[in-house]
């Protein structure tokens, strides 16, 4: 099986079926949030969208039924994948469902990134958005591709049915082929697919779907990624891997601290280097880009670049400064996010412990392998945009504006992305949207050139757009008895939807969900409960990261209920599973799974320590046991123990790998990296020397347990991550009576 | 001009001496399987083998190479580059896709040297080479599985 090679076609003008203008304006105003359409009417896209502006072999589809099926007459299925593939291993996804309900055979199936189209490719949980995110994925687009594939199926089945003058069920169909057993008749997909196409799209709400008992794609653990074997031999292609005749090359300076704005340049030394072609501003204070024929030349032009900033908006706050004011903050109250009983009382009955603890987390860079980068080409009849995003429609607009061009007239060519984890999501376009204005400056000076932008992981380090910092004050109570009677907590975190064009859909009320989500749902059983938020803003641009606000919630959740179950004395699967039983049976079941695979009561060597931590997030349900040695203030994390609950497996093997890799970048945030700012507000990190992450030296045995399960699948690129950093803790707590409560954990010596 | 071996075939570019092999590789020569990462030697997504030994090209440059035989990930091919392709495959070792040429070549090199490393030898050998979707251990596995196919081609 191979990967459709995304080979650029630079001639090619934005397509004449690009988004109207209404219906991106309707997504930038967040008018139509909570809608959800269903799948897209037969007939009402056209049968272009296949060979889709940026593939070159899936052309000769012959059956075109909907957005996201084609079949070719040699037999040949190309899945349009409407979400970004960026490791998480979507296409494998998408690609099951559609093979499973055509029942086509594993390697006659091929995926192709969609176009961006708000109307056809939109989450179906987000509204008239196309995005990927938030773990998504396969869930909102579960029965979407199902039902996709299932209308081509009985589209081929009817067309053999007349061919053959049949009744339709007493056609079967097997990898790919049609066979009608009584009359000894059988057909390849392929040559039925241009009878198929002349006959009428059924209803994909009433087509049938394969009773899930018979599925034989669908859990199947055995099954490869199709994206791999071009990842493997280096044929994939990323946006920054794009080469395009004439191509030039772009790279930024960025103002050296947040806010900071050019104030004046003196660009004739930089002019001077040859090969540069051009130097020109950023939208938003995102700095200067360096135009030139190669890159090189535009290292030496940036050497001499004589840039005066503007720091009359400018971040001068260290972030021990900013955190320190989150501190003082947190002594006062915030908006009430969710409140039951009385919390305050019950922290004060005189039988009760009390307890308080105060978690934080620092700002963190995501660091994907492949910087962000972009490609634009900006013509007479429109501009042309090379580059992953999980936000394609949202970033059109970005690219319009900047490029200043209607955005019917932007098409945007998806690319892989080498990983993402949220940074490939920016609100304000990013990347592209910088290369859009590049492209726009070049053209004002008469060049037509295509140009690529390329951040240095520098940029990426030191660019912001971080996951919040965040703090957490919590307070408990445990009664005689040992049991829970309160929890007040209270969180200070950045807001990263406000401002944005998403703060109209996602943040009604005025509370950022992204603060709060693992919290404001925790499902313990607690009688008391009361939380309470602060929105600071700092200047810093802040992001979603990989698990969005679980990424800081649940350590302070799942520590607390640890030191909660010390304080009372109980051991802490006890109290946990105490706390659950009358909430979600899948946490309790999970957690019960993880403690008898962990050997959570097998005594530890001493200098050993284990903990426990369960999160649910994205509808997923994960509980973890971490073992960890100490030894000279050193932690090291031996074993991590995982169970999963996330509804039907769909793929085991991505799912493994989606968990696995999220307990790898959750402890490297748990262990490592950081991203601070100095007392001048300059952040102090760069590259991959100073933000640390894991290497495989330190990645310690990780085994998964997936719960079966019948239900709709749930998210899993991130729910693995938030129970990590807690579970770790924990252990430590375990091993040492010490209890970490800041990001990264470090041991004094 | 500068002369560079590639992947077998003598190349001439324009370009001066102290240009990074990584630039020469992906920006002249088009050869985009060998990435970017990090410009500072510290991720390993640009390794290649020059002369049989792991090199992170962001830190080689052309006028130190000479005549030395470079391969990169599109040139890589014999017994080891099939065997590592192939537990690649059988691992799932991808995911995102981006640091896995870097890995590939590096893990060519370990195994041109160890044939039949053990779990330290593969941790110390690949620790240069960073993933951040977190691929650590099945990479680990697909090292041990070529290495295993190697020795014994029944068994691979």
């Amino acid at each position: 099986m191979t990967m459709t090679n995304h080979r650029p076609r630079p001639d090619r003008t934005p397509a004449p079926d690009a988004p109207s203008r209404r219906t991106l304006l309707r997504v930038m105003m967040g008018t139509g949030a909570g809608l959800t359409l269903g799948l897209v009417l037969p007939g009402s896209e056209p049968a272009a969208a296949a060979d889709g502006d940026n593939t070159t072999d899936a052309g000769s589809a012959d059956l075109a039924p909907n957005a996201f099926v084609r079949l070719a007459r040699d037999g040949r299925v190309t899945v349009i994948c409407k979400h970004l593939e960026m490791g998480q291993g979507v296409y494998t996804g998408l690609c099951a469902l559609v093979a499973e309900e055509l029942d086509a055979p594993w390697d006659s199936v091929h995926p192709a990134p969609a176009p961006a189209d708000a109307a056809l490719y939109n989450n179906l949980y987000w509204g008239p958005l196309q995005g990927t995110g938030a773990s998504t994925s396969l869930a909102n687009a579960f029965e979407q591709m199902r039902r996709a594939g299932a209308v081509a199926r009985a589209m081929l089945v009817r067309a053999a049915a007349e061919a053959w003058d049949v009744p339709p069920d007493e056609i079967e169909t097997t990898d790919g082929r049609l066979r009608h057993a009584a009359g000894d008749r059988s057909a390849g997909y392929g040559e039925m697919a241009a009878a198929a196409a002349a006959l009428p799209v059924p209803d994909p709400d009433t087509v049938p779907l394969k009773d899930p008992a018979t599925f034989r794609l669908i859990g199947r653990v055995d099954l490869h990624r199709p994206d791999a074997a071009a990842k493997i031999d280096g044929s994939a292609l990323y946006a920054s891997d794009i080469r395009l005749p004439g191509m030039l090359v772009a790279r930024i300076r960025r103002p050296p601290r947040f806010g900071a704005t050019v104030k004046s340049v003196n660009t004739e030394a930089a002019l001077a280097v040859p090969g540069v072609k051009a130097v020109t501003p950023l939208p938003a204070g995102a700095g200067l880009a360096v135009v030139a024929e190669m890159p090189w030349q535009t290292a030496r032009a940036l050497a001499v670049l004589a840039v005066e900033w503007d720091d009359s908006a400018t971040v001068t706050t260290g972030t021990d400064a900013i955190l320190e004011r989150y501190r003082e903050q947190a002594k006062t109250p915030g908006t009430v996010v969710r409140n039951q009983g009385d919390a305050a009382a019950a922290l004060t009955k005189p039988d009760s412990v009390a307890i308080e603890a105060t978690y934080d987390v620092p700002y963190q860079a995501h660091a994907p392998m492949e910087t962000p980068s972009a490609v634009a080409h900006l013509t007479d009849s429109g501009i042309e945009i090379w580059t992953a995003s999980q936000t394609p429609t949202t970033d059109v607009l970005a690219v319009a504006e900047a490029a200043r061009v209607d955005p019917a007239r932007v098409t945007l060519h998806p690319t892989f992305a080498g990983g993402s984890f949220g940074l490939r999501a920016r609100p304000d376009g990013g990347c592209a949207r910088d290369v859009a204005a590049i492209a726009r400056a070049l053209a004002e000076q008469g060049i037509g050139a295509p140009v690529q932008l390329v951040w240095t992981r520098e940029d990426e380090i030191r660019g912001g757009w971080y996951r919040p910092m965040a703090l957490h004050t919590v307070s408990g109570a445990v009664d005689a008895n040992g049991r829970p009677t309160a929890w007040r907590h209270r969180v200070v975190c950045q807001s990263i939807l406000k401002g944005t064009v998403f703060e109209g859909p996602l943040m009604g009320d005025g509370i950022d969900p992204t603060c709060v989500e693992g919290v404001a749902d925790l499902p313990y059983a607690v009688p008391n409960m009361y939380l309470d938020l602060h929105m600071p803003e700092t200047g810093v641009p802040v992001l979603w990261w990989r698990a969005g606000g679980h990424s800081h919630t649940a350590f302070a959740t799942e520590s607390f209920v640890d030191e909660l179950a010390h304080a009372a004395g109980t051991d802490p699967l006890a109290l946990r599973l105490d706390l659950l039983r009358d909430a979600h049976p899948d946490m309790l079941n999970v957690l019960l799974l993880v403690a008898d695979k962990a050997g959570w009561a097998a005594p530890l060597a001493p200098g050993r320590g284990r903990g426990l931590a369960v999160h649910r997030s994205r509808g997923t349900s994960v509980a973890q046991v971490a073992e960890v040695t100490v030894k000279d203030s050193t932690i090291v994390v031996d074993r991590v123990v995982c169970a999963v609950h996330c509804g039907l497996p769909v793929n085991p093997s991505v799912i493994r790998a989606q968990v696995e890799g999220a307990i790898v970048f959750g402890l490297s945030a748990a262990l490592r990296g950081r991203i601070t700012m100095d007392d001048t507000g300059a952040v102090e990190q760069s590259n991959f020397h100073n933000f640390e992450v894991l290497r495989m030296a330190a990645v310690p045995d990780i085994e998964v347990h997936i719960l079966p399960s019948t239900a709709a699948p749930t998210g899993i690129g991130e729910p693995a991550l938030p129970p990590v950093a807690p579970a770790v803790a924990n252990a430590v707590f375990a091993a040492t009576g010490t209890r970490l409560r800041s990001l990264p954990l470090r041991l004094k010596g | 001009m500068a002369r560079l071996t590639v992947n077998g075939s003598s190349k001439s570019i324009d370009v001066a001496p102290d240009t990074s092999l990584l630039s020469a590789l992906r920006d002249v020569l088009n050869l985009t399987g060998t990435k970017y990462g990090c410009g500072i030697a510290q991720c390993g997504a640009c390794t290649v083998l020059v002369n049989g030994d792991a090199v992170q090209a962001c830190q080689a440059y052309v006028g130190d190479l000479g005549d030395a035989e470079i391969t990169t990930i599109e040139g890589l091919s014999g017994p080891i580059g099939d065997a590592l392709k192939a537990a690649w495959l059988t691992h799932d070792a991808t995911e995102c896709g981006h640091c896995q040429p870097g890995q590939i070549m590096r893990a060519a090199a370990l195994l041109a040297e160890t044939p039949d490393p053990d779990d330290a030898a593969i941790r110390t050998a690949m620790n240069g080479n960073l993933c951040r979707c977190g691929t650590y251990g099945r990479i680990h596995a697909a090292i041990r599985t070529a290495a295993t196919s190697l020795s014994d081609p029944a068994k691979g």
